[in-house]
């Protein structure tokens, strides 16, 4: 057992290079704003000429191979240097992994490299009215038709929708099937013929998701990831990207706890112990989620539903850490700043990729053997 | 980079669990508890013999340590099986007498430690001021500042754990000084550490327990595991654990360098939340039974309790890694 990150320091060392010449100098707008949603795209294709958008991906599609180590570094030091969000990480993060194992030769050279440039922004299109929590029960449709499918029905709560480029999500291709079985996984322009967009203002009013309305939405054969009715297992591999490193990487932890200690020694009152606990307890939960990626990425299994785990773990961090941070800048913390910014965006963390209620599900059935249940 | 133990330490853990299981540590642990440390003194040679102690003690006094990473190893077996007696306190003891030159008699101690022949406790105040199982220990040493001396067993204290007993140290300004610049932070580190440890495998063992019951027992005429508010406590539990592990193992690999005492102090608070969490769920779980002195399941629940606050509270340790980083 070791922690020698040794073999990614020569690396670590070109993006910090790299970073420290390029990071913007002051914030870009919100990435959940028409302009700073431009000015992300514009970020993305500036890291992509870097070949840093994607590392871990292969050459061919805009990466560099970097290992999994190699990743866990260029997180850190992306978020260390105070980076942009990453604009187009539904794609990068949930759809691309999917294609990476589900996607034809054809499919990964259309869409990954205009993923990685930032020329085409992902959205992912999943919940619906009548199906959040309970996926399963999803009813918009997807009608064979020659030479593809016609989408019909309702989409909401689409993160980054109402400006990206395309989206992706399953649709019930067979509505007699058990409800698991007779779905088809999908991929669409979102300026489709037939698609309303209707974006949805955020708790701080930020249009960051939106609802997706299809009527007779055509889709060629060739947007189909994976076979016809087999979109919940497709599905599923999304689920875990979304729920174990990818998405959320120990980078970002790091780098917020950092800014909060910092935070502290700024504002905070050294005879407030209680307050004090809470900076340390959030430091210590980030090195907590660095040292499980260590762990995480040095294990020769597939973690499989442990990514419920971290799901849990990360998103009642991230709160944690910006309440903490609110509660620091006292009567400033309800301004509008970076700490506020983030504070809203984890709010919504214990709700997306699978409400923490069902990652607790998960957890109990399928890492600890519970009997199932009923809800 | 790999951090998962080797294929040599998962086998050390393996045989420790066995030596553990087949030595029924539980039953131990109530003969222990009443005064009787005979079978917990035979346990305690065993586990010398499969080496835990030497790894405490260093090569050139007949030891194999320190070897941080293999004690955690063994420590999260002791506390998944309760393990009675002064170990901690042997480990701590051993990192000062390691510190003093070869010509010290006292260094003379160590390759008793190692074998298993001597058994040491110590009070190492304000953080551990009784010293556990001095009664049973062949060695009682006190530490004052850097001044380390030889102590003797004083008054005994009940505490809420009965397989722990503590006692006042006598001769804590008269006894025989052994060394004035003693490696105490040192030793109360590697204490610490270990104790968190044993705490992580003290969580993971209420888990277990607490999983296999929710299976098994009914209510309502189903597995009581089914309900939600059964399960979500000990999926809560499974997530606590799972991120103190990692720490506890950084820890030990910061051995030897600057960071060690703020990551060996991010850990122990980390292992102490994360087992009294389990303890707590363990207990709402089980529910009555969990709440009776005689089930075993109660005296891990106590045992969580206790080292929640040994070898430093979550709050000192809180304390220790903003002096670090602040």
């Amino acid at each position: 057992m070791d922690l020698d990150l040794s073999a990614a320091e020569r690396f670590r060392a070109e993006v910090r290079q790299w970073l420290r010449a390029h990071v913007p100098a002051t914030p870009l707008p919100s990435l959940e704003t028409e302009e700073g949603f431009a000015a992300h795209r514009a970020w993305e294709r500036e890291l992509h000429a870097a070949r840093l958008s994607v590392v871990s991906w292969p050459e061919e599609y805009g990466g560099r191979n970097a290992t999994p180590l190699e990743w866990l570094v260029f997180e850190e030091e992306y978020y260390a240097a105070g980076a942009p969000g990453r604009v187009g990480q539904n794609g990068i993060t949930l759809l691309a992994p999917t294609l990476f194992r589900y996607g034809t030769p054809e499919q990964l050279a259309r869409v990954l490299p205009p993923m990685a440039s930032g020329s085409q922004i992902w959205a992912q299109a999943w919940s619906e009215p009548g199906a959040g929590s309970d996926l399963a029960s999803l009813r918009a449709t997807a009608t064979r038709v020659d030479g593809g499918w016609l989408l019909n029905g309702h989409k909401t709560w689409s993160s980054r929708a109402a400006f990206a480029d395309r989206g992706f999500g399953p649709f019930r291709s067979d509505r007699e099937a058990e409800r698991h079985r007779g779905l088809t996984y999908l991929m669409f322009p979102l300026d489709a013929e037939g698609i309303t967009r209707r974006p949805i203002g955020r708790l701080d009013g930020k249009p960051a998701f939106a609802e997706l309305f299809f009527d007779d939405v055509f889709v060629p054969d060739r947007d189909v990831v994976g076979a016809p009715e087999e979109g919940w297992r497709v599905a599923m591999t999304t689920t875990g990207n979304e729920r174990g490193l990818t998405l959320r990487s120990p980078g970002r932890f790091l780098a917020a706890a950092d800014r909060l200690v910092e935070l502290w020694r700024e504002h905070g009152d050294p005879a407030d112990s209680a307050m004090r606990d809470r900076v340390a307890d959030a430091w210590i939960r980030a090195r907590a989620y660095r040292l499980k990626g260590f762990e995480t990425i040095s294990r020769t299994d597939d973690i499989g539903a442990e990514s419920s785990v971290n799901k849990v773990f990360w998103s009642e961090l991230d709160v944690a850490l910006h309440e903490t941070a609110l509660d620091l800048l006292g009567p400033d913390g309800e301004l509008a700043g970076e700490w506020l910014e983030g504070y809203v965006f984890s709010l919504a963390g214990p709700i997306y990729a699978g409400t923490n209620e069902i990652q607790r599900d998960v957890i109990a059935e399928r890492v600890l053997g519970l009997p199932r249940a009923g809800r | 980079m790999r951090f998962v133990l080797d294929a040599e330490q998962r086998l050390f853990a393996e045989t420790l669990d066995k030596l553990l299981t087949e030595g029924s540590a539980a039953v131990v642990a109530r003969e222990w508890a009443a005064g009787r440390p005979e079978p917990g003194l035979a346990l305690w040679r065993s586990l010398a013999g499969a080496g835990v102690l030497a790894l405490a003690v260093p090569e050139s006094a007949g030891g194999a340590g320190p070897l941080p990473v293999e004690l955690v190893t063994a420590f999260h077996e002791f506390g998944r099986h309760g393990v009675p007696g002064p170990y901690v306190e042997t480990v701590a003891a051993a990192v000062m007498l390691g510190r003093l030159p070869e010509s010290s008699p006292a260094a003379a101690w160590l390759p008793a430690i190692a074998d298993g022949a001597l058994v040491v406790s110590l009070a190492l105040p304000p953080a551990v001021p009784y010293a556990l199982d001095a009664d049973v220990a062949g060695l009682v040493l006190s530490v004052d500042g850097e001044e380390l001396r030889v102590a003797g067993c004083g008054e005994a204290h009940a505490s809420l754990d009965p397989v722990r007993r503590l006692f006042s140290v006598t001769g804590v300004t008269a006894g025989e000084v052994i060394a004035s610049d003693a490696a105490a932070a040192e030793a109360y580190d590697m204490g610490a550490l270990v104790c968190a440890a044993q705490l992580v495998g003290l969580g993971r063992r209420l888990l277990e327990v607490s999983v296999d019951y929710a299976r098994t027992r009914r209510q309502f005429g189903r597995p009581i595991g089914e309900f939600q508010a059964v399960r979500h406590h000990l999926a809560d539990a499974l997530v606590g654990l799972e991120y103190a592990r990692p720490l506890v193992y950084g820890a030990a690999l910061s051995h030897g360098t600057p960071d060690f005492a703020r990551d060996v102090s991010a850990a122990k608070a980390a292992a102490s939340e994360a087992a009294y969490a389990a303890a707590r769920i363990a207990l709402q779980v089980h529910g009555a039974i969990g709440y009776t002195d005689e089930y075993d399941l109660s005296l891990l629940i106590r045992k969580a309790r206790a080292l929640h606050s040994a070898w430093g509270s979550p709050a000192d340790h809180r304390a220790r890694v903003m002096s670090a980083l602040a």
